[in-house]
């Protein structure tokens, strides 16, 4: 560990001593006013190009139709793409719209977003309150729930495909107990559950680990004069740690709401989108109208995803709201 | 077994053992077991044979049907063990099986040739670990180059990372300059739109910087992350500007304001970033498969799906090449484990 | 730092040997099932040798790749100079076409006619060579023979219906408690062969989708009502959404299953992985009141247009074509040949066992009798649009989601979308 360190070390150092000259060239040149801009630059260039650039294209293809790849040989169409994904007679019910999938996985990436970031955050906070006991071992548990974290989604809907599909380790378990298998996969609630299941398997460990810091950074003394007044222990969490936590359950909130609606490497690889449309999200609708279907449809994918884009800000901005009115009230 | 126990429910400070203790114990066991049941339960299969890994109930140990040489055939033949007719109890080994009928013969007795109702014989099995699964990747696969590319794209990809994201966030949180606002809203305007939407603007903007078929086209898309930004901006805040002002005082570059001292302070949440673009990096997979085509620049992901087909699928070689890509993060994990999580930890209060 | 120096060593080796490459080294982004790159590689150094100052540098990828991936790279001039492929139709106007290169155009149309057709979709008068077949698959039952046997069930014979099959596989599944009589690989492909044999058109002479007809509509309903009452294994179909291909090999390889319809590309893997746990055949084609067909398939080489080395990458193809060289591919990867002199002389597979021998011959058989819409559907231009909706709305129909009604409707509007859009 020690050679490490020394090591990351020197190459901090040189690293400096090597830069400093000529930024402090650069910032005599450009003046202090816009030294800002100096240390923007950078990110803001690999951004412009490999972010807002694209996002930009993406509304060209959003406005051209047919089957071709590159801009220049795509008519243009003007909103026609726009208006097959929004002609719909009932809002409310997907069979009534000419795109039926698009709608289905809108009520269903609704409905996973709530359940899934609900629930997330329900056991995130239970692991971390039980963590934040005096337990034995109490680093090693902490390691346990942080594994899945690491694996790739890839990886992470591998394993339990293999744990839930009909000839796999759950139903064998289940007929060694005598009970009968139950086909997981195939039955529409079943594979909802399992898709919320997971996808909290593989992130909780991240929320668990903000939220145990939370729970630190509440002073103990707190603790101590409420328990000197006799209050019951249910008492002292909603009243005490409960409040105190807020702050960082509302860091756990925006990022878990970030992950949920982005979800869609773990699910795809474990349901497909299935049984029928029952797990299939707005992002799985994307990727299968742009790139699995032939003919591509990117004109109808980059539609589909410049509306995801424009809720997906709007949201983003009323949080932020929320959370600086908070703050600062 | 009393210190055992004396130790497992030893709690600092206090004594007793209550039942929210006991509660708590259990919940954390069953959090073990579901949360490493499921990767334990792959390492193991990735030892079996295609064979048994269609097996069904599957056995959670790899097993392989026991055989044993008999005089008078080339081959060693699979031992059964027979249940039913005239020969229950005994072990026969089987020469081969006809329709419902087989075949066997009593290793003791070679000559004499006996019938047995397929029914009524089960195989005898063995604990064996296919071990093939994992030879034959490494000879068929230049396993190291493919290591040494995840290896560079991940570790490039994430000073880079680091160094450009905590730059863009030392200017918003510190500076106070025109346009601020804008460029903030700008980048989490993109904070929740899921890069895999645009993945074809973003080939053709690589492909048009020549960038196809490098590893550089992996890392740069990478590197500017709008969920970095935000989370060193929002942990910079927090720094006292009196600190910056001091040095300033000092006649410190700019450069060095930023270098001494706001990212010696920003460590834990740095050390949050690495770990996310550690992470996002090892285990990309769509964006490198479109970008690299040639097998020298292939990453350890592209090398581990290569064994998905049209039609078919490779499981042996996919379940033990899933736990090799597994190995070098778990063991990275295991020993900075401490780190990692209090690192977390610390950054995530802000 | 001995690991670092070893590394770095590495890379500088990788970009000196990367910048004094050949001038005409040709790369072949290949995917398999089984192991068909593996065995190019291995006959292509026969190539590399007879052609000095030409390599081929095989990239193994994912089939994902393929699909999604190649399009992208060639539609920015960055593909590889030859893949592995399976949409014909769909990468048409970027492959080369390699009949200014070749010697003997004859002999390529007469053995390769019809598959050569599958990638002539430029234009009306397209007599290009684009394509060299390597897995030519035919779609069709396996049955697990001892499970009838155990059952004491006669087995269907040739031009038995799919309800005498049905009915078959039923009673030897209620017989010997196997968990499935029947099943059918997720795909669009596997669908139409039966559907065809039920009467299906799937296009008139114009070449316009006529997606849902009586007979398509038959099959359909045939298949929904067996997926619901259990004759089929439901979880094939209804385990996944979207378009994604599930087989259910599995269930076959571990004997609980009597009757799989899948395809020739299976034989080598059940061979292998069902060893001598029982006995189990390929079945003639089941028949429907039109014809008893399935449908031919698979994956060819083909060079592309963007390549520098147009004359190298046509002279590999030619080598692949050729007859001796097929048949040692053939042999080895266990697949049917599309030559047809090898068809009719018959490959020596040395390496199979008698089930896989008779397997492959079984389907090399079935070939011959295969409806002519079966042929002309696989190079039909609108027949991916087809197949992906077809398996993504039957499966609707299956679970519940929407009546089979609806589905057909769905199916036929997505089709006319996706024609619109192509065109």
């Amino acid at each position: 560990m020690t050679f490490a360190s020394t090591a990351v070390r020197t190459v901090y150092q040189a690293a400096f001593n090597s830069l400093e000259r000529p930024l402090l060239f650069v910032q005599n040149l450009v003046g202090m006013r816009r030294v800002a801009w100096m240390f923007l630059l950078p990110n803001l260039v690999i951004f412009g190009a490999f972010t807002f650039l694209p996002i930009i294209l993406n509304y060209f293809y959003a406005t051209t139709g047919s089957d071709a790849i590159l801009l220049s040989q795509r008519p243009y169409v003007g909103a026609e793409n726009f208006r097959t994904l929004l002609a719909c007679k009932d809002y409310l019910d997907p069979n009534t719209c000419q795109q039926d999938i698009f709608w289905r996985a809108i009520h269903n990436t609704a409905k996973f977003v709530v359940l899934q970031v609900g629930l997330m955050i329900v056991f995130s906070l239970v692991t971390a309150l039980i963590l934040n006991r005096d337990i034995v071992l109490r680093g090693f548990f902490r390691g346990v729930f942080f594994y899945p974290v690491l694996l790739s989604p890839v990886v992470v809907a591998l394993i339990w495909k293999w744990v839930l599909q009909r000839y796999g380790l759950l139903n064998a378990g289940l007929e060694e107990a005598g009970l009968s298998s139950v086909n997981w996969l195939v039955d529409a609630n079943w594979s909802f559950f399992w898709i919320v299941f997971v996808t909290i398997w593989a992130h909780m460990g991240f929320y668990v680990l903000i939220l145990l810091a939370g729970l630190q950074a509440i002073p103990s003394d707190v603790y101590e004069a409420a328990e000197m007044d006799g209050a019951s222990k249910w008492r002292v969490f909603y009243r005490i740690t409960l409040p105190l936590l807020t702050p960082t359950m509302v860091v756990v909130l925006v990022l878990s709401l970030i992950r949920a609606v982005q979800a869609f490497d773990e699910i795809f690889v474990l349901t497909g989108g299935g049984p029928g449309t029952a797990t299939t999200l707005i992002l799985h609708y994307i990727y299968e109208t742009g790139f699995a279907a032939r003919p591509r449809l990117f004109g109808l994918a980059a539609a589909a995803s410049i509306l995801m884009a424009a809720v997906l800000m709007v949201l983003t901005l009323l949080q932020l709201a929320v959370t600086r009115s908070r703050a600062e009230g | 077994m009393a210190t055992v126990l004396n130790f497992l429910t030893r709690r600092r400070g206090r004594h007793g053992f209550d039942l929210t203790d006991w509660l708590s114990w259990a919940y954390l066991v069953f959090g073990t077991v579901l949360m490493f049941g499921p990767v334990l339960w792959v390492v193991l299969s990735s030892f079996k044979t295609d064979a048994a890994l269609a097996q069904y109930p599957p056995t959670l140990l790899p097993f392989a049907a026991k055989t044993v040489a008999v005089e008078g055939y080339d081959k060693p033949l699979e031992l059964y063990r027979i249940t039913g007719g005239e020969y229950q109890g005994r072990h026969l080994a089987e020469i081969r099986r006809i329709g419902l009928v087989a075949q066997m013969v009593d290793p003791a007795e070679p000559d004499k040739r006996l019938k047995v109702n397929i029914k009524d014989r089960q195989p005898e099995q063995a604990l064996a670990f296919a071990v093939s699964n994992y030879t034959e990747l490494f000879s068929r696969f230049n396993f190291a180059r493919y290591l040494w590319n995840s290896v560079f794209i991940t570790v490039v990809a994430t000073v880079i990372t680091v160094l450009f994201n905590s730059m863009a966030a030392f200017a918003l949180a510190k500076y106070k300059f025109r346009g601020r606002t804008a460029v903030f809203l700008l980048i989490i305007a993109t904070l929740m739109i899921p890069p895999t939407i645009n993945l074809v603007p973003i080939f053709l903007v690589v492909s048009k910087l020549g960038m196809v078929n490098s590893p550089w086209g992996v890392i740069w898309p990478a590197v500017a992350t709008p969920t970095g930004v935000f989370l060193l901006r929002q942990y910079m805040l927090t720094i006292p500007d009196d600190l910056l002002d001091a040095a300033r005082m000092d006649h410190a570059s700019e450069w060095r304001v930023y270098w001494r001292i706001v990212m010696p302070l920003s460590a834990p949440a740095i050390a949050v970033l690495t770990i996310f673009s550690v992470m996002w990096r090892w285990n990309d997979f769509l964006w490198p498969l479109i970008v690299l085509t040639r097998s020298e620049q292939f990453t350890l992901q592209l090398a581990l799906n290569s064994f998905q087909g049209e039609l078919q699928t490779n499981w042996s070689h996919l379940l033990a090449m899933t736990v090799l890509t597994l190995l070098p993060i778990t063991f990275v994990f295991a020993f900075l484990q401490k780190y990692i999580t209090t690192g977390i930890a610390q950054s995530g209060v802000k | 730092m001995r690991l670092t120096s070893l590394l770095l060593v590495t890379a500088v080796g990788a970009l000196v040997a990367g910048g004094g490459a050949q001038a005409s080294e040709l790369r072949f982004a290949c995917y398999q099932d089984g192991v068909e790159c593996d065995t190019w590689g291995r006959l292509l150094k026969q190539f590399e040798s007879e052609n000095p100052g030409t390599t081929v540098k095989i990239d193994i990828v994912p089939y994902k790749s393929i699909l999604e991936s190649l399009p992208v790279q060639l539609a920015a001039s960055q593909g590889p100079d030859l893949a592995r492929v399976t949409d014909f139709g769909g990468l048409a106007r970027y492959m080369l076409d390699i009949t200014p290169y070749i010697k003997d155009a004859s002999y390529w149309e007469d053995n390769y006619g019809p598959t050569l057709k599958w990638a002539r979709v430029n234009g009306p008068d397209d007599k290009g060579i684009y394509n060299v077949m390597d897995q030519l698959t035919v779609t069709g039952p396996f049955v697990n023979k001892t499970l009838f046997e155990q059952a004491n069930v006669q087995m269907p014979a040739k031009g038995a219906t799919w309800d005498d099959w049905a009915k078959a596989a039923t009673a030897v599944a209620k017989a010997t408690k196997t968990p499935y009589p029947m099943a059918m690989d997720r795909s669009g492909h596997r669908f139409a062969g039966p559907a065809i044999s039920y009467g299906a058109k799937y296009f008139d002479a114009k070449g316009n989708p006529v997606t849902v007809d009586d007979g398509f509509k038959a099959f359909a309903d045939e298949f929904v009502k067996w997926n619901k009452d259990g004759t089929m294994a439901k979880e094939v179909w209804a385990g996944s959404g979207g378009s994604a291909y599930q087989d259910a090999a599995k269930e076959f390889i571990n004997g609980s299953l009597v009757f799989y319809f899948s395809g020739s590309w299976q034989i080598a893997r059940i061979g292998k992985d069902v060893g001598d746990a029982f006995d189990w055949v390929a079945a003639p084609e089941p028949c429907g009141p039109a014809a008893c067909t399935g449908i031919p398939g698979g994956a060819g080489v083909v060079g592309f247009k963007s390549t520098k080395h147009a004359e190298e990458v046509a002279k590999v193809l030619d080598f692949m074509a050729q007859k001796d060289v097929q048949a040692k591919f053939m042999a080895a990867t266990k697949n049917i040949p599309a030559n047809k002199e090898l068809q009719q002389a018959g490959v020596d597979y040395v390496n199979a066992t008698n089930a896989e021998k008779a397997a492959l011959k079984q389907f090399t058989n079935d070939l011959q009798g295969f409806s002519p819409i079966a042929f002309e559907f696989q190079g039909y231009k609108n027949n991916r649009a087809i197949m992906n909706s077809t398996v993504t709305r039957i499966t609707q129909a299956i679970v519940g989601e929407s009546t089979l009604d609806e589905a057909l409707g769905r199916i036929d509007s997505d089709v006319k979308q996706a024609v619109a859009a192509a065109k």
